[in-house]
């Protein structure tokens, strides 16, 4: 008797501990799943853009209720401090296309189109994506663990009961920040992406660099130039709202805030990724 | 308090509430009155703190409504929402004070809000609740350098902010050392003479009931409802149901100890 109860308690307590194990499912199931999930999750990064967009608008018509203390705090956090490494990223970058552009050009002579590659390639993609990336794993990634840290120790049921509107409170500073700066993160990474690149061209290919660097001059347009701030300035709006999204929905306990933190990565790079292709389409069509 | 000349602040009226499809409390139905210290006990998972939150228009209710001062909080849209919010402020479990900004930012921040006060006044006016709290000079601190008693009484001022008519509690002794959580129910009491502002209080900490009240509810889980009302004093010699007397007892042996 005493034999047949220990093993019922037992299988009880294998039982809690197989919560925690990984769950073997039918693959139809967890597709259905996922694909449940990420319908969720777009209706829900279109809600929180429609809510940024109504926040938006209140500061529009209200400058001096905008939170700028906040707004300089954040600028200086995802802007002054990503600096080194946005430059550092993007003159590796110039360097590495620099690379693999020279072999290819030099074969057929036409070394100075290094240049052509290097420039257009920095401003038009790679300089926004590369400080997009950054800015994803630095201030997305931020911005979701500060907020699901808040949630975890009741301070965003404080604002809601003390009547602030969270997404004013906590979107529209780290929002206007992220447009702030990432534009002119955007600017410093062209200019050092276009030095790696120029790097290469002097002494590796041994261009004069009075030559590289009207050459660069010739073929970046200002319309090139502001295609490449206008995907900067979209990108901070979708890094800014994914973060704060995964922030606000995370689960109140601690292993939601490192799961809102990794959450707001993926999706922010993901959501960047998409967003670029369609903007680099429709940049070239019209 | 006589309740002849009672002014209801706050009414519970066939309220239903939980979380999605999962029921806590049932029917539930109580006033609490103009300047009342009213106390919400049972035990743990019981629905204490699910219901100050409906209370506070945190989540809506399955059913029923909420009055505060006569407007439903439950209809209201989130500009009357606002409006009514203004008119309490709530003390939660952890403080939940705003970790990025020192306390005189916290307890100013309402009043940056919702008034037009020139810097000064502002000033003057955190300087005051610190007082009221006992914490003058902790105002250029950030919450991380206070102990727990502390930034408890902190969000005590941050939550008399607007000299608001109700006050709500979540569990404020909770967390705290005996001598600091009486000086917090003192502080309470002090506060109900000097402004009249209605306390309700979500506890189990049964000498800060004893202490306190004026009026208790206990809520019971198995049940979903209210098991039992009134003073605390009279609960105890009126034949309550055995969940209660327990309960209540328990308070006996503890202020025996005393």
């Amino acid at each position: 008797m005493a034999e047949e109860k220990d093993r019922i308690i037992e299988t009880e307590v294998q039982k809690q501990f197989r919560l925690h194990e990984p769950q073997i499912r039918p693959a139809i199931e967890y597709t259905g799943e996922a694909s449940l999930k990420f319908w969720k999750d777009i209706i829900n990064i279109l809600a929180i853009i429609g809510e940024i967009a109504e926040a938006s608008w209140f500061a529009i018509r209200n400058p001096r209720r905008i939170r700028w203390r906040e707004t300089l705090f954040y600028m200086d956090i995802c802007g002054a401090d990503a600096l080194p490494i946005s430059c550092m990223i993007c003159y590796l970058m110039g360097l590495i296309l620099g690379f693999q552009a020279s072999l290819q050009m030099h074969k057929f002579g036409t070394d100075l189109y290094v240049a052509d590659m290097v420039g257009l390639s920095i401003v038009k993609e790679l300089g926004p994506l590369m400080v997009a990336m950054i800015c994803t794993g630095r201030a997305g990634s931020a911005f979701a663990a500060e907020i699901s840290t808040m949630k975890v120790s009741e301070e965003i049921d404080a604002m809601v009961t003390m009547g602030f509107n969270p997404s004013r409170f906590l979107i529209i500073p780290k929002l206007l920040a992220l447009i702030l700066v990432m534009p002119v993160l955007t600017v410093f990474g062209n200019v050092l992406g276009i030095i790696g690149g120029m790097t290469v061209g002097v002494f590796s290919l041994g261009l004069p660099v009075i030559t590289y660097f009207n050459r660069t001059v010739l073929v970046i347009t200002p319309r090139t130039f502001s295609e490449g701030l206008i995907k900067s300035a979209v990108f901070a709006v979708l890094i800014a709202a994914v973060g704060c999204l995964r922030g606000l929905e995370a689960k109140n306990d601690t292993h939601g805030v490192g799961s809102a933190a990794t959450s707001a990565v993926v999706s922010g790079i993901f959501l960047v990724i998409i967003a670029d292709t369609l903007m680099t389409y429709l940049f070239s069509r019209f | 308090m006589a309740e002849n000349n009672a002014v209801p602040m706050i009414q519970a009226i066939d309220l239903t509430v939980g979380y999605g499809d999962i029921v806590v409390l049932e029917n539930i139905n109580f006033t609490i009155n103009k300047g009342e210290i009213f106390v919400i006990i049972g035990g743990s998972g019981c629905g204490k703190s699910t219901i100050l939150k409906h209370l506070i228009g945190l989540y809506e209710p399955i059913k029923g409504d909420i009055l505060i001062k006569g407007e439903s909080i439950v209809k209201a849209d989130w500009d009357e929402k606002r409006r009514i919010m203004k008119s309490f402020g709530v003390l939660y479990q952890s403080g939940a004070l705003f970790s990025a900004l020192t306390i005189t930012e916290n307890i100013a921040l309402q009043l940056e809000e919702y008034t037009d006060y020139p810097e000064d006044e502002i000033f003057r006016r955190v300087n005051e609740k610190l007082k009221l709290v006992g914490l003058e000079g902790a105002g250029p601190k950030m919450p991380s350098e206070l102990s727990g008693g502390m930034k408890k009484r902190a969000a005590l001022a941050r939550a008399m902010a607007l000299d608001p008519e109700i006050l709500f509690f979540d569990e404020p002794s909770t967390s705290l050392d005996p001598v600091t959580a009486a000086m917090m129910d003192r502080l309470i009491i002090d506060l109900r003479d000097r402004l009249g502002t209605t306390m309700v209080i979500v506890t189990h900490d049964l000498d800060s009931i004893y202490a306190i009240s004026d009026r208790v509810i206990m809520l019971d889980k198995a049940t979903k409802t209210i098991v039992a009302r009134g003073k605390p004093s009279e609960l105890r010699k009126s034949n309550p149901p055995p969940s209660v007397k327990e309960f209540l007892e328990r308070a006996g042996l503890s202020r025996k100890m005393d």
